[in-house]
């Protein structure tokens, strides 16, 4: 770690009793740990540009020169200064040989002597409290509903909190965008709560400032603009879908008649507001109920991990797959998209196409029904496309056309007729008045916005959070224009590239610290409570414009209940009776928005010409970033070492590519043999020139893209993300511009001779024949339900020379239903979280060290050239990659009842429960690695450095107080959260009662979207895991090596067009 | 000295295994003065030192990887054992050769034995020592090694027996000491010698002390003869059994390439054959350098070359059996990593190790590189290179490759997985440095008792 | 030609290699020892406290029941350590300006809590819950030894894995009634052996494979 944060991980922590705010410090800013708080800030916020330094050292000669160089060098933002401008490559865990280790080094011979083992511990402490807080019982967990605003939706958690620390986020039952379940990004929120490289004052130029301060010139400035009436006075927000927060908003407005209220979000398009406009004249909200249709289309859109209601629509797509015996039915996904996403990696007919041609083919689509003309598309297209449009035909009135989120209009529009000409409005489709408060056309918002600040019309601006000047389109050049505005407000949780070049910048708190509220994508409000008070002196967008209206100073909760004591008069709830329920459920009743039906003014036959780009034309597509998204998530090392759900990079975006296309442009890919295939590879980097500006970014080939299309994920490439996020990947923002937002063309795509390495968890992707993913069609489940069996042996159970365990009571299991698993990744990121899971950096990524107990397998099967002991390797041209049938399967520890770790270790820190879980005890194991050697699945993850961060006192509250952080140099793996089964069962004990089945639920299990996990006690025989272990599509991964394992598998069934498979 | 060898009447037979002329006293002359009276020698000294720093290098390797982990190595996950474990086997299959020439070949009563057993049993401690270290370190927590031991612990539980890394720990630590023993007892005699012979004090009480106050009295002796009979009996299983148990660690698992019944034998013959290679190694240049080749004939250099020979035909049975098996038993794990190494990333490795283990040695079935001696030592060179070749393919290769092919995946040996390794190089030959000038290097008794044979031998003769 | 050495250099010679055998046995049994010595365990080591309040004046001369102060000790894993206003329940009435108690008043006013030194000390991997072993028929005295009978408490049993596995392998020597749990002068019956496996049966005791698996306290 290097001396930054050091410095700052010996800061002493805002106790949490009691908001900081209340601290008379503060406002004296004389007490002690406000000074300390000082030099830490002024060495993360003062920042010292080259130039500065170039300035000083200008013409200075010799002596001089060396001397200044001295004096620099004393200066504490000097150092900052080397870190910002030459960045380590290594990542922030490297294992390098620096000063401090080799002393370590020197004392080491003592440890060769044998003494590390001795000595004793010193003495602990119990610091009681002194009045202890109502319903708290020391040792016991509890649980509060809350939500997390994400873009124009807001996902209802339950959060876990031990003496007064959020330590785990869990899906609300009760809430519509959770229906009990989240999703990797809510998963990893909590981490950002404690991320030591959040902002932690008020600053202005830099300079820490109290908040009092800030109220004072706040109302100054108010002031200044209020005498023209707010001319000059803009307030630039996202998506705002809190009912709270826009009325502040509107009130300010009332105030300011002549102020302006500007949005944006980088990573959704104008297309849903626009193509709405288009298709009935206003902005409606699109609802979606997949669990009613019978086929669906995705045009482009990735509606199963992506997007407002992902979590729901994934699970109720994933509870019409559901497949109990054969007379069962399944729902058929179709999907066009230009690279492969979730949705379109779980779908059962799947056509690649450029983005760009979506277009075509919705056109194509509406005119086979009847809606407007019809336009030419390539033959193979035109085939699909036939045959889909009389499926979707065929269920009338139970089919669902979605459009993607980064679509256009046209297609949104196009969408919306589709819907209307299948009868599906009101079934699996409805409107309802818009989610956000105010939904405007972003891009136009902002380049008014850019206008103004340009004509230096601007004399104060409120940024309330987002960051604009990383994320706008460059032609804007937002920067330039930024600095002609008199005065800047932004509110972040970051110190971020925007921050950067505003006056005052306010540090954002988390919404685990502050009130608020928000609507999930039906526009169920919650009331967002927070679970801690702000870890530092933050505020939230609610006490900005407070502190610009008429009510400076008024807290958030004031804000919030104020609105809601309004509100509930209309929902015919006593305020206080509905407050307390509201908190409690973690939803507002009644808030639900009604459904509409807006009259469908739009003909397709009326659209313009369509403006077809020529089919050898290269497309470069923009994305958000499955994982860190618009850049928002950059700092969040979970996230960050996730492995993309489709590529399984971690640490970096690339520039997608098609297998074709590599082939043309020879970008290549390289093994590197220290990680190999479970690590590193290395690929050809190219300059991208693009709209008049160049990035540079290495190449990732990857099967099943639409073959001239070019895929740019945003959120990497940032420049000031925090110690995590800075300087990974390339800035795909950089060639984006307003004119070509999620679709360019004319780009000039050049190598630059040099490689790049990126992490890569799994590269080989065929399964070599061996009985790991069992996948057939549903016409084949039909005929032989026990399909996985076919063709492998399987072994007599008492086929062992050790005696079979016997389980008299449980014997936990889990079942995974491959048809539902869709990748997404929740699960991992939930086990992550749960399990005190380190983050070890993408140079040991590289070297094949992560350290995810959960990990998801992907497959590409039906690829004859690489049947048999073939490479895996995409580089290699086939015509299979084009686009290949993609299986996902998640990887737990198989807890065997025949393992081959626990017979291999020497001192028994593996060993058999009684429950038949493979019992890991980190504390007596040695670390042989014998266990992992012996593993055929690969699960066991190895410490082999000290990857758990200790120092961090911030991390400290995020731990799970359940779980052993575990030390350098010991295996871990998964034990199925035996600390939620060891406390089920203590409470059941003192019951003296069974463990109920469902009573215990695993991390991973409670997170999947698509309840694709199942755990219990297989010994019951009505348990829902033992009822899936009884189907016939149940199989063992690698059942032939008779390890017996308890987590146990059910076939992949597709559901494809018959038409189509023979077409 | 003397290079009384190069005109020796060659295919003179029965070839004596001393070189004729030899009396007891230019024997014990000869074989103490390096001891004794000759001199530090420059080269002895930069050597030495050379060496010393060396094992410098291995103690900063140890050092940081005490301090930051076993993540300094390459290993990764899938492929948990690396260099450690490699260097391991091969230096235990080393230290074989030492025990096999003093006990069996004793036991066997095959003469030419007296004039290598003793530099050969040192060999063996001395490699059975860098053996031993690395079991220890490759540990992520080496300070909790002592949980491998069996001891009524305050946790009331013991080593899981089952696991074939405790078998090690007893069969190494048996090998160790017996061979230690084994080794000091034939010293005695020698060590006495030393001490009546030795003109400074310090060096009289040193030899003193070490040879326990032996007289030579006809008791002496006969109590002696008992002990080393006893002793090589005793030593004699153990030679089979510490690289079986070894071989264990590898045939126990299920990894293919690891799971195979094969093991046992080939990975003892495996043994024999580098242990030889590696006392070739040895003998060839102290011969020529202290002026041994009088003691250390031809003859017995070819003997070795035979042994050789015969063991590394075993080891081509090994391989091929494996192969064999795995498209006979029809495993597509096995028969799929048969062709890895083939094919596979490390490919080359596996060629590499052929030649070097297969057929280079087949020059051996002629007598006149069996006789040629720089052909030997170059040759001895190899087969050392070949099977420590083989210990890497069996140990890494097999862990690219198994059952999963999602979890696939490479291993790089880092500087600090070459630093141990030169280390234990380092360390081993810095030992053999110490022993030829501090401990009779050729047994003087025994010795002796060949001139006296030999003297009777040339009487019957005429 | 000298003696190099006196003749006694025989009987040392012997002697040496008689001592270092003893010598080996030795090491090894003061390890082992030691291991078990409270100087490792900290059993019977009393520890100076902020306040040196007496578990024997509490507990056994005012006969305050545990649970008054260890108020999570039958629900949650931690017995719980009570905060400075349980103390001024009766201390803002009682022994109110005694200056030994000021610690505990200067707590209240100044809202810092009281830092107790700790005396059972387990690992940190150590999962042990009170509230199962309550529920279970093992009364506090069985680890705690008789409470009421220490002015400063103190760790009465070793508190090592062995010590627990003991009781885990065979729970019955110590199972008690309910209504016993809190008599800290419990003392076993003669026909214990008898009694507890019939508590065993009635509490539902889990087997001992289950008892003694890893998981058990080690997670």
């Amino acid at each position: 770690m290097d001396a930054m944060s050091d410095h700052e991980h010996d800061k002493q922590l805002p106790i949490l009793q009691g908001p900081p705010a209340a601290k008379p410090a503060l406002e004296a800013g004389h007490d002690h740990d406000q000074e300390e708080e000082i030099v830490d800030d002024t060495l993360r916020e003062h920042r010292l540009e080259l130039s500065t330094v170039r300035e000083k050292l200008k013409d200075k000669s010799g002596k001089q020169y060396w001397r200044t160089l001295e004096e620099l060098s004393e200066d504490p933002h000097f150092e900052e200064l080397l870190h910002r401008e030459f960045p380590r490559h290594a990542s922030e865990w490297d294992d390098a040989v620096d000063r401090r280790d080799f002393l370590k080094l020197m004392g080491a011979s003592l440890a060769l002597a044998g003494l590390a083992g001795c000595g004793r511990p010193d003495e602990a402490h119990i610091v009681p409290y002194v009045k202890q807080p109502d319903g708290m019982v020391l040792g016991k967990p509890n649980y509060y509903a809350t939500a997390m605003p994400f873009g124009a939706d807001a996902v209802g958690v339950l959060v876990e909190s031990h003496e007064g620390r959020p330590t785990k986020i869990e899906g609300n039952p009760d809430h519509p965008s959770s229906m009990g379940a989240t999703s990797a990004m809510v998963q990893a929120s909590i981490l950002n709560l404690y991320d030591p490289d959040r902002a932690q004052t008020v600053l202005q130029g830099g300079e820490i400032r109290a908040w009092s301060t800030f109220l004072d010139s706040a109302q100054e400035a108010a002031t200044g603009v209020k005498a023209a009436g707010g001319a000059g006075f803009r307030i630039l927000t996202g998506a705002v879908t809190s009912p709270t927060l826009a009325s502040q908003l509107r009130k300010l407005l009332a105030l300011y008649p002549q102020a302006k209220w500007h949005q944006w979000e980088p990573a959704v398009s104008e297309g849903g507001r626009e193509g709405a406009k288009l298709a009935f004249g206003r902005v409606v909200n699109t609802v979606y109920v997949p669990g009613k249709a019978d086929v669906i289309l995705s045009l482009d859109s990735d509606f199963l991990a992506s997007g407002p209601g992902h979590i729901s629509y994934a699970k109720q797509w994933a509870r019409r797959r559901k497949l109990e015996s054969t007379s069962d039915s399944m729902n058929r996904l179709y999907v066009v998209e230009p690279t492969p996403t979730v949705t379109g990696s779980s779908a059962d007919h799947r056509l690649p196409m450029r983005a760009c041609d979506v277009e075509l083919f919705a056109r194509a689509l509406a005119a086979k029904l009847g809606r407007g003309n019809a336009v030419s598309l390539p033959a193979d297209a035109e085939k699909w496309l036939n045959i889909v449009a009389a499926d979707l035909q065929k269920a009338h009135g139970s089919s669902l056309v979605v459009a993607g989120e980064q679509q256009s209009a046209t297609v949104h529009a196009l969408a919306h007729a589709i819907n209307a000409a299948l009868g599906n409005v009101g079934t699996t489709v409805y409107y309802t008045e818009p989610v956000e408060a105010e939904p405007v056309n972003q891009l136009e918002s902002l380049r008014d916005l850019c206008a103004d600040m340009d004509a230096g019309k601007v004399d104060l601006l409120l940024i309330l959070g987002g960051n604009p000047v990383y994320d706008a389109p460059h032609d804007f050049d937002f920067v330039t224009k930024l600095k002609k505005v008199h005065t800047s407000v932004h509110l972040s949780p970051y110190f971020d590239e925007t921050s950067a070049y505003c006056q005052w910048h306010v540090s954002e708190s988390h919404y685990l610290e502050s009130w608020s509220d928000a609507r999930a994508y039906d526009g169920t409000a919650s009331i967002v409570q927070p679970l801690i008070s702000p870890l530092y002196y933050t505020k939230s967008a609610h006490d900005l414009v407070a502190a610009f209206s008429d009510k400076p100073g008024q807290p958030p909760y004031d804000a919030v209940r104020a609105y809601w004591t309004e509100a509930s008069t209309k929902l015919g709830t006593a305020i206080d009776a509905g407050w307390r329920k509201w908190l409690n459920d973690g939803v507002i009743p009644g808030t639900k928005l009604p459904a509409i039906t807006p009259e469908l003014k739009f003909n397709p036959a009326n659209l313009p010409a369509p403006t077809a780009m020529p089919a050898t034309e290269v497309e470069y597509i923009f994305r958000p970033d499955p994982t860190v998204y618009d850049g928002r998530f950059a700092n969040n090392g979970w996230l960050q070492e996730l492995p993309k759900p489709v590529t399984k990079l971690t640490w970096d975006n690339a520039a997608l590519v098609s297998p074709k296309f590599a082939q043309k442009n020879d970008l290549a890919h390289k093994v590197v043999s220290r990680g190999g295939e479970h690590g590193q590879i290395r690929s050809t980097v190219v300059d991208i020139e693009l709209n008049g500006s160049k990035v540079t970014a290495a190449t990732w080939t990857t099967p099943g893209q639409a073959e001239n299309t070019v895929v740019l994920h945003l959120g990497y490439g940032r420049t000031r993300a925090g110690f995590t996020g800075t300087n990974k990947g390339f800035n795909a923002y950089a060639v984006r511009t307003s004119s070509a937002m999620w679709s360019a063309s004319g780009g000039k795509m050049t190598a630059t001779g040099d490689g790049y390495s990126l992490a890569c968890t799994q590269y080989h992707f065929n399964m070599e024949g061996r009985q790991i993913l069992s996948t057939a069609t549903l016409e084949e489940y039909k005929k032989n339900p026990a399909f996985p069996h076919e063709g492998h042996e399987e072994v007599a159970k008492d086929d062992s020379l050790y005696k079979a365990f016997a389980y008299p009571n449980y014997a936990w299991g889990m079942a995974i239903d491959l048809n539902k698993c869709n990748g997404c990744n929740a699960c991992v990121v939930a086990c992550q979280s749960e399990n005190n899971i380190p983050v070890v950096g993408k140079d040991q990524v590289m070297r094949g060290r992560e350290m995810h107990w959960i990990r998801i397998d992907r497959y590409y099967t039906h690829t004859p050239g690489f049947a048999d002991g073939g490479t895996g390797d995409p580089t290699e041209y086939n015509a299979a990659l084009d686009n290949p049938q993609t299986f996902f399967q998640p990887v737990p520890c198989m807890q065997c009842e025949n393992a081959p770790c626990e017979q291999v270790c020497p001192v028994g820190a593996t060993t058999h429960s009684a429950e038949g879980l493979n019992d890991m005890v980190y504390n007596r194991c040695v670390g042989t690695r014998y266990c992992s050697n012996n593993c055929p699945y690969k699960v066991r993850r190895f410490n082999f450095l000290r990857f758990q961060d200790w120092e961090t006192p911030q991390l400290k509250l995020l731990r799970n107080p359940e779980v052993t952080v575990r030390s350098r140099g010991v295996m871990e793996k998964c034990t199925y959260c035996v600390q939620r089964i060891n406390n089920a069962r203590i409470d059941a004990e003192k019951q003296n009662r069974p463990i109920r089945d469902g009573e215990i639920v695993t991390a991973c299990e409670s997170a999947c979207p698509t309840e694709a996990i199942a755990f219990g006690n297989i010994n019951d025989p009505n348990s829902k895991v033992a009822k899936l272990k009884a189907q016939q599509r149940h199989y063992t991964l690698l059942g032939e090596l008779n390890s017996r394992p308890r987590t146990t598998y059910l076939g992949a069934v597709r559901n494809p067009n018959a038409e189509l498979e023979k077409a | 000295m003397s290079s009384v060898t190069q005109n020796l009447p060659s295919g003179h037979e029965p070839e004596p295994w001393i070189e004729p002329g030899h009396t007891y006293a230019s024997v014990t002359d000869k074989i103490s003065s390096v001891v004794l009276t000759r001199p530090l020698g420059i080269g002895w000294l930069a050597g030495f030192a050379f060496l010393f720093g060396i094992v410098m290098v291995l103690n900063l390797a140890i050092g940081y990887l005490i301090v930051k982990g076993t993540g300094i190595w390459g290993i990764n996950i899938p492929i948990g054992w690396g260099f450690a474990i490699v260097n391991f086997v091969w230096w235990i299959g080393i230290g074989h050769a030492g025990t096999l020439i003093s006990a069996i070949l004793y036991l066997l009563n095959q003469k030419w034995r007296t004039s290598i057993n003793r530099f050969a049993e040192a060999m063996t401690l001395f490699a059975v020592a860098c053996a031993g270290l690395f079991p220890l370190i490759h540990t992520g927590r080496p300070w909790m090694a002592y949980y491998m031991f069996p001891y009524p612990s305050t946790m009331g539980i013991w080593p899981q027996f089952r696991s074939p890394l405790i078998w090690d720990v007893f069969a190494v630590s048996t090998y160790g000491t017996v061979s230690l023993l084994f080794w000091f007892v034939g010293l005695l005699p020698d060590l006495a010698t030393l001490r009546d012979r030795a003109k400074i004090g310090w060096q009289q009480k040193i030899f003193g002390m070490l040879s326990m106050g032996w007289r030579g009295s006809a008791r002496h002796w006969h109590r002696y003869q008992s002990a080393y009979l006893l002793l090589a009996g005793l030593a004699t299983p153990l030679v089979l059994s510490v690289h079986t148990v070894v071989s264990f660690d590898f045939a126990v698992g299920i990894v293919p390439g690891w799971h195979t019944t094969i093991f046992p034998p080939y990975f003892v013959a495996g043994a024999i054959y580098s242990g030889f290679a590696m006392v070739l190694t040895l003998a060839i240049p102290m011969r020529k350098a202290y002026g041994l080749e009088g003691f250390i004939t031809l003859r017995h250099l070819e003997q070795m070359a035979k042994v050789m020979l015969a063991t590394g035909l075993i080891v081509a049975y090994g391989y091929f059996i494996e192969f064999f098996m795995a498209f006979y038993s029809g495993n597509k794990f096995d028969v799929f990593l048969a062709k890895q190494r083939l094919h596979g990333p490390y490919a080359p490795f596996y060629y590499a190790l052929i030649l070097c283990n297969i057929l280079t040695p087949q020059l051996l079935w002629f007598k006149k590189v069996r006789r040629n001696i720089a052909a030997l030592f170059v040759m001895s060179l190899i087969i050392n290179t070949g099977m420590w070749l083989e210990r890497f393919v069996i140990v890494v290769i097999s862990l690219t490759r198994d059952f999963m092919p999602s979890a696939w995946g490479r291993y790089s040996a880092t500087v600090w997985d070459y630093a141990t390794f030169v280390g234990t190089l380092g360390l081993f030959t810095m030992l053999i440095f110490l022993f030829v000038r501090g401990l009779p290097a050729i047994a003087i008794s025994e010795m002796r008792e060949l001139v006296h044979q030999d003297s009777h031998g040339n009487e019957g003769h005429s | 030609m000298a003696q190099i050495f006196h003749r006694s250099a025989n009987f040392i010679a012997r002697a040496s290699l008689l001592g270092v055998a003893v010598l080996a046995g030795a090491a090894l049994t003061t390890v082992l020892v030691l291991a078990r010595s409270p100087y490792i365990t900290n059993q019977n080591v009393t520890r100076t406290q902020p306040i040196q309040f007496s578990h024997k004046h509490h507990a056994g001369d005012d006969g305050i029941d545990c649970r008054y102060c260890h108020t999570s000790v039958e629900t949650s894993a931690y017995a719980g350590i009570p905060p400075t206003k349980t103390c001024m329940n009766c201390h803002s009435v009682l022994f109110n300006n005694v200056g030994y108690l000021e610690p505990v008043r200067e707590s209240f006013r100044s809202d810092e809590s009281i830092r107790w030194n700790k005396v059972h000390r387990l690992a940190d991997y150590v999962y042990f819950n009170h509230s199962i072993h309550i529920n279970k028929g093992i009364g506090c005295s069985s680890c705690h030894g008789s409470v009421n009978q220490m002015p400063l408490i103190l760790q009465a049993s070793p508190l090592n894995m062995n010590w627990c596995l003991e009781c885990h392998r065979n729970p019955q020597q110590n199972l008690r009634p309910k209504d016993q749990i809190f008599n800290m002068d419990w003392k076993a019956p003669a026909n214990q052996e008898q009694v507890g496996r019939q508590l065993a049966a009635e509490y539902k005791l889990r087997t001992t494979a289950e008892l003694t698996s890893c998981s058990t306290c080690h997670r």
